[in-house]
């Protein structure tokens, strides 16, 4: 019987079989950053084992809160810094060089197709993407992964959504994964990959695709997965070129990781988003969404643009066409914050961090701060934020706090309305 | 190994997220005893009140899809610091699960008709529960009122509880 993308990567990584469906896999990279590592250097540091596997395997970034709020973070900073010192790790990005993870990693070529990574952080299901086995863990997997390479997970079972249709103007990949999540609920697709196929997911740039599997785990998935196509190589191909002569040749060797016709699946949903329109949540869980007509009357306070979800150029490219020429309403905040150092300079470059200023945006350094309530735009109780982010739980960006999670369009045209609205890219109704 | 009896916490809801459990703003502690104040600080649940249903007990029984959201595995943490070293529920997200076993700790799956059965029986009085790990079983206990039930986790996940942890675990072998 043929295989999906998922178990083949599994396979060919598998180095034990301790007992039931429980395989330990060997790791080809293991991303950290300084909230979920610290607390693993330290517990390594009294046991003894203050090792790394493989320094060259090991990636790092400060990223959650970047300049550091106060002693507690910049103490956290400084333990991971002068760990990656300590064991000669390289790809350690710091402020001024540094991004949010899942935005900067594949940015440097360290996501490529057919790896398995491990991060202390769930949306490192974003990776999928690139046609990569990706997996958030705890720390102390975390741990074991910096200390021995290796990470145990269950078999993969694999969903397929083949998402079909004509996609309508106007209408994103946000507004794709949180229908998709709505479709499945918040634990649909608990302990399963997510393989998103179909000719939408083929026509999407890496950008989306990264924006689609970054939410895969709010389904409660494992990881969101996508073949990797010639849209991966041209992504990949400065960080590839010496290992294959021509695009076609890497294409070519990424062909191994394609589901077999004959695959088996736990499920295969057909997603037809010919009629979708732009949405948005309106609760406490990523599942509760609701068409962004059906809000019109949700007044908002804050607006922020950025995260793993949504920080990306493309995402900001998107909220500057809906803003140029406009000024946000003066009933509330707009903030953005491009995800990677580079993706603010490319911003720059091309006149978006005018646009964002010239609206009445604040622009932020690359950090998660505002996601998760730690920083850089935490709301006050009883406010609302709109936001281009991937969690509305509550008190999720700040105690008492709602959040609405949408696309950066319609982010953007909220921010200009002062209420949740469709932009003027969305023709529909 | 960990103790597995004593008090029971219900929370009767479901998907209650590991920002509910340990907030965000939290996680700039790099201690797990620095988390025990703000177990639960934040859960929407009507009638629950941190402060004071906490303190004195050892086991959260709940509804499905507990621990969803982050992978902090500061969850477990101020779980265990605050004596509790077992969730049973009648689902988990996977990352809160593994790291539960990853602490040698138990996430305990039953069925929605044991959940149903344990939470209209039991949630209302002060309950205790007996945890048998070798014979797979919970007696939960409350007055005169005595259930057995039959629990079942993998062969992996009892080597964990029984290890201590994955990185003894594994440790020991790669």
């Amino acid at each position: 019987m043929g295989k999906t993308i998922a178990e083949k990567i599994f396979e060919s990584h598998i180095v034990d079989n301790p007992c039931d469906d429980i395989y330990v896999i060997r790791l080809d990279a293991v991303f950290c950053h300084e909230i979920t590592t610290p607390i693993a250097i330290n517990d390594l540091i009294v046991r003894g084992k203050d090792r790394v596997f493989d320094a060259s395997k090991v990636k790092a970034v400060i990223d959650h809160v970047t300049p550091a709020k106060d002693s507690k973070t910049a103490a956290q900073g400084k333990i991971l810094r002068e760990w990656t010192r300590r064991h000669n790790i390289k790809d350690f990005f710091d402020i001024g060089r540094n991004g949010v993870c899942h935005a900067i990693f594949p940015e440097k070529g360290f996501v490529r197709p057919g790896f398995t990574i491990i991060m202390g952080d769930s949306h490192t299901c974003t990776y999928g993407a690139f046609g990569a086995f990706a997996a958030g863990v705890g720390t102390t997997d975390l741990e074991v992964g910096i200390l021995k390479g290796v990470c145990a997970l269950r078999y993969p079972e694999t969903i397929r959504i083949n998402i079909t249709g004509k996609k309508p103007e106007g209408v994103f990949a946000k507004d794709i994964i949180l229908s998709v999540i709505g479709l499945l609920g918040v634990n649909g697709a608990t302990d399963r990959v997510i393989e998103f196929s179909g000719p939408i997911v083929e026509s999407m740039s890496m950008d989306a695709r990264m924006t689609i599997c970054n939410m895969a785990v709010e389904a409660g998935a494992t990881f969101g997965i996508c073949a990797p196509d010639m849209t991966t190589v041209k992504y990949l191909w400065d960080f590839i070129r010496d290992e294959h002569k021509t695009k076609d040749k890497a294409l070519e060797a990424f062909g191994r990781f394609a589901s077999d016709p004959d695959a088996s699946y736990a499920d295969i949903i057909e997603h037809d988003i010919s009629s979708l329109g732009p949405v948005a949540t309106f609760g406490y869980r990523p599942d509760n969404i609701k068409p962004v007509r059906e809000m019109e009357d949700t007044k908002i306070d804050q607006v922020y643009i950025g995260s793993c979800t949504n920080g990306r150029i493309e995402d900001l490219r998107i909220a500057a066409e809906v803003l140029r020429g406009n000024r946000i309403s003066d009933s509330l905040r707009g903030i953005v914050s491009p995800a990677t150092s580079e993706i603010y300079r490319q911003a720059l470059d091309e006149g978006l961090i005018s646009v964002f200023l010239d609206a009445g945006f604040c622009v932020t350094n690359p950090t998660c701060g505002a996601c998760l309530g730690m920083s850089n735009g935490i709301l006050a109780e009883g406010e609302a934020c709109a936001s281009t982010t991937n969690r509305n739980f509550n008190g999720r960006m700040g105690k008492g706090g709602m959040v609405h999670l949408m696309s950066p369009a319609t982010a953007a045209a909220t921010a200009i309305a002062g209420h949740i609205t469709n932009s003027k890219l969305y023709n529909g109704r | 190994m960990k103790n597995f009896s004593g008090k029971v916490l219900f929370l009767d809801r479901s998907d209650i997220n590991t920002d509910e459990i340990i907030p965000a703003r939290y996680l700039v502690e790099n201690t797990k005893e620095a988390l025990k104040p703000y177990l639960l600080e934040d859960i929407n649940l009507e009638g629950f009140d941190c402060k004071k249903d906490i303190k004195g007990k050892s086991i959260i029984i709940t509804r499905e899809n507990f621990g969803c959201g982050s992978s902090r595995e500061h969850a477990p943490w101020a779980l265990e610091v605050n004596g509790i070293n077992l969730v049973i529920a009648q689902g988990f997200a996977r990352i809160f699960k593994r790291n539960m076993f990853n602490c040698g700790m138990m996430a305990v799956e039953l069925s929605p008709e044991i959940i149903n059965m344990i939470l209209s029986v039991f949630s209302k009085r002060e309950t205790t529960i007996e945890t048998r790990f070798d014979k797979g079983s919970f007696i939960l206990k409350s007055g005169d009122v005595r259930e057995s039930v039959k629990f079942e986790i993998s062969e992996f996940d009892r080597a964990l509880v029984s290890a201590g942890g994955w990185l003894e675990y594994a440790d020991s072998r790669y």
